[in-house]
């Protein structure tokens, strides 16, 4: 039954194929002068032609301004909730005194990696180092860090549902590994620059950034996480007459959560990455103190800033991490003591 | 009635079954038609009936398909033809609420690699189906507590499934099972990876589990000596094909065929065989030979390795008696010889 649309299929890419080609020649400014000279004149086929050339930019530039002008107020309202959300964090965070914030770092990673001594100690020490290695920089790594948090919120909220329907559904799975893949090869400036028009310059376009970066790879481990679930386990529960959402956050979700809890740890690192391209479009925070250094050709300055950076990913990292490993430690069979 | 009725079913694994159906209805081999249509039959035509309070032990190596077989008494797995028949209605009818409620009251099942959630605690564990079932904590923990008493487990209630050996996780699978008091119980080679002792040790507590809640049990294992031990009745698959149902004597005494035969040929028949079915009835024995030795009374279903070292010690005489004491039948050297050797039945 599939083999018989299957031709159709082809055909029709065929002729939206064809399609193009007349399109492309027809909308053309340096076509021949007739269709006729293609045959008499075959100098076209040594150098790629000018007239076949698909009009892309030209129907992305239109389609983008009527967009922006329909459902801009859309856009303005997002960018309007994320950039309060992001001043009241911000503000918060700026204001409370720097000994509280270690100390709370220290009280979660405590609480986070059950208990460890070592992780605490050098998580704690590593916050500090931040403010240590330039005052200016303590400011400067909340912005990031609260543009971070608010971007990773984001992907929480819509990765982890969207990985859950993978896993649930091949067809969703193979609707959305393409957008996936997309989204993590198309060079970061390309969304940036329209992130810009709708949302304007700041924090705002980088939150996006990061959610349309580092969103694949939690959505890509939620839907390993649940499929890699042990099947007896499930049949387990469905034996006992588990419905699908009895099975989903009773079983699923609970066993794949060392898997999601990696999503999320290298969600946060690819969004670190991704805060100091975004300084490039005027984003505030750590980039930026590595972006003025490198416009200053300020090697020392650019280097403190970039240290400050990963310490901010090793805090992140190691608190991510030791709540992973918890988790996993009760779902992975005990390891023998020697 | 029989509690579970299982007639004519077949499975069919690939893209397209239904198309296949008709071939293996016809009676093509499993080869063949993996290698014509690249399907692969899981079941071919099996019926077997299940009475309430018997164990039923289904045999078969790896790949004959008896996991297929035990799935498809709760729907884990839909049959490409046929029916399954439970308490007299029909499994297949029930649409999807239907067949949760069912799982939930009528059923449970054992798992080979104990299907234990990790992220839970064994007291957690044991309760889930009565939790899927909307019980309240108290109450489930208190049922629960007890199902972990009568499997021996007091004090592990708050340890993970990962901080106990195999047998204990096996326990808290059986417990778990029993919990939500089913009426049927589902063992898909509930024992096969336990270490022998442990499997022995399971095996005795199942038994002495099923004499006090007399269930309907679906056993399935791969290994005779365990089917055996356990079943009432023991079915043989092969290669999707139901080849014999018998008790345990029948399937020793007269194999069905090749394969059967070659299933039986290593069993200690001592273990299997009861004094009722190797002795001699009363009329046909001749007095005379008893005279000669001394006697010794055992019961009919006591099994031969019980009494064997005494004949051959004093060169005794068996007398089997049923249970009211009345004299059945004598076993003497000669009827221990012929049963006990691998061929002379076939005589």
């Amino acid at each position: 039954m599939l083999k018989k649309y299957k031709k159709y299929f082809n055909f029709g890419f065929f002729l939206i194929f064809i399609l193009l080609l007349i399109v492309s020649y027809n909308s053309s400014k340096r076509k021949p002068d007739s269709v006729g000279e293609l045959i008499t004149d075959l100098r076209w086929l040594n150098n790629f032609p000018k007239w076949l050339d698909v009009p892309f930019m030209v129907w992305i530039n239109d389609g983008w301004r009527a967009f922006s002008a329909k459902y801009g107020l859309i856009f303005d309202a997002i960018g309007y909730g994320l950039l309060r959300s992001y001043s009241i964090i911000k503000n918060f965070l700026v204001d409370v005194p720097w000994p509280i914030i270690v100390f709370a770092v220290v009280l979660l990673t405590f609480y986070a990696s059950g208990k460890k001594y070592g992780t605490t100690l050098f998580v704690g020490l590593c916050t500090f180092s931040i403010g240590f290695l330039n005052p200016r920089f303590w400011d400067k790594a909340i912005e990031t860090t609260t543009i971070v948090f608010i971007g990773i919120v984001l992907c929480v909220i819509v990765g982890i549902p969207i990985g859950i329907a993978m896993a649930r559904s091949p067809k969703v799975r193979n609707a959305i590994l393409p957008i996936l893949d997309l989204m993590q090869v198309i060079p970061a400036f390309c969304y940036l620059i329209p992130g810009i028009i709708l949302f304007g310059l700041g924090a705002i376009p980088a939150i996006i950034g990061i959610f349309i970066y580092s969103c694949p790879p939690l959505i890509r481990l939620t839907d390993l996480g649940i499929r890699l679930v042990d099947k007896e386990i499930l049949e387990a529960a469905e034996s006992f007459g588990a419905n699908k959402k009895q099975k989903l956050w009773g079983v699923q979700l609970p066993l794949a959560l060392p898997n999601i809890m990696q999503g999320i740890n290298q969600c946060t690192m690819m969004a670190l990455a991704m805060v100091v391209v975004a300084s490039m479009i005027g984003t505030r925070g750590l980039g930026d103190e590595v972006l003025l250094g490198l416009q200053q050709l300020n090697v020392g300055s650019s280097l403190e800033a970039g240290l400050a950076i990963v310490l901010l990913a090793i805090v992140f990292d190691r608190i991510t991490q030791a709540y992973g490993e918890r988790i996993q430690e009760r779902t992975q069979p005990a390891k023998k003591k020697k | 009635m029989s509690k579970i009725e299982i007639k004519n079913i077949y499975k069919i694994f690939g893209t397209d079954p239904l198309s296949v159906l008709p071939m293996v209805q016809k009676g093509a081999s499993k080869e063949q038609v993996l290698e014509e249509t690249g399907h692969t039959v899981g079941l071919d035509n099996v019926s077997i009936s299940i009475e309430e309070g018997e164990t039923f032990v289904c045999m078969g190596l790896s790949g004959s398909g008896k996991s297929t077989l035990i799935r498809h008494i709760n729907r884990l797995i839909d049959p490409t033809h046929g029916e399954v028949i439970v308490n007299g209605t029909n499994v297949l009818d029930f649409n999807e609420n239907q067949l949760i409620d069912f799982r939930k009251n009528e059923m449970s099942m054992v798992f080979q690699r104990f299907g234990l959630f990790p992220h839970k605690t064994v007291i957690q564990n044991v309760a889930y189906g009565l939790e899927i079932q909307g019980m309240q904590l108290e109450k489930r923990n208190e049922i629960a507590m007890k199902q972990i008493e009568a499997v021996g487990l007091i004090g592990f209630e708050n340890q993970y499934p990962s901080q106990l050996s195999g047998g204990m996780q096996q326990r808290v699978g059986l417990a778990r099972a029993l919990a939500t008091n089913p009426g049927i119980l589902l063992m898909d080679e509930a024992f096969s990876a336990l270490d022998p002792l442990i499997r022995s040790d399971m095996q005795q507590q199942l038994i002495e589990l099923q004499s006090e809640l007399k269930k309907t049990i679906v056993f399935i294992t791969h290994d005779l000596d365990e089917s055996l031990r356990l079943g009432d009745h023991i079915g043989i698959l092969n290669g999707g094909r139901l080849v014999q149902v018998g008790t345990p004597e029948q399937i020793i005494m007269n194999p069905a065929d090749d394969y059967v035969e070659a299933f039986v040929k290593d069993v200690n028949r001592a273990k299997v065989l009861r004094a009722k079915t190797v002795m001699i009835k009363a009329d046909q024995f001749n007095a005379k030979d008893l005279k000669l030795s001394d006697t010794y009374k055992v019961n009919e279903s006591v099994y031969i390795e019980e009494f064997l070292p005494k004949v051959l010690s004093d060169r005794s005489t068996i007398v089997v008696v049923d249970n009211k004491g009345d004299t059945m039948g004598y076993i003497t050297e000669k009827e221990l010889a012929i049963s006990l050797s691998k061929t002379a039945h076939q005589k």
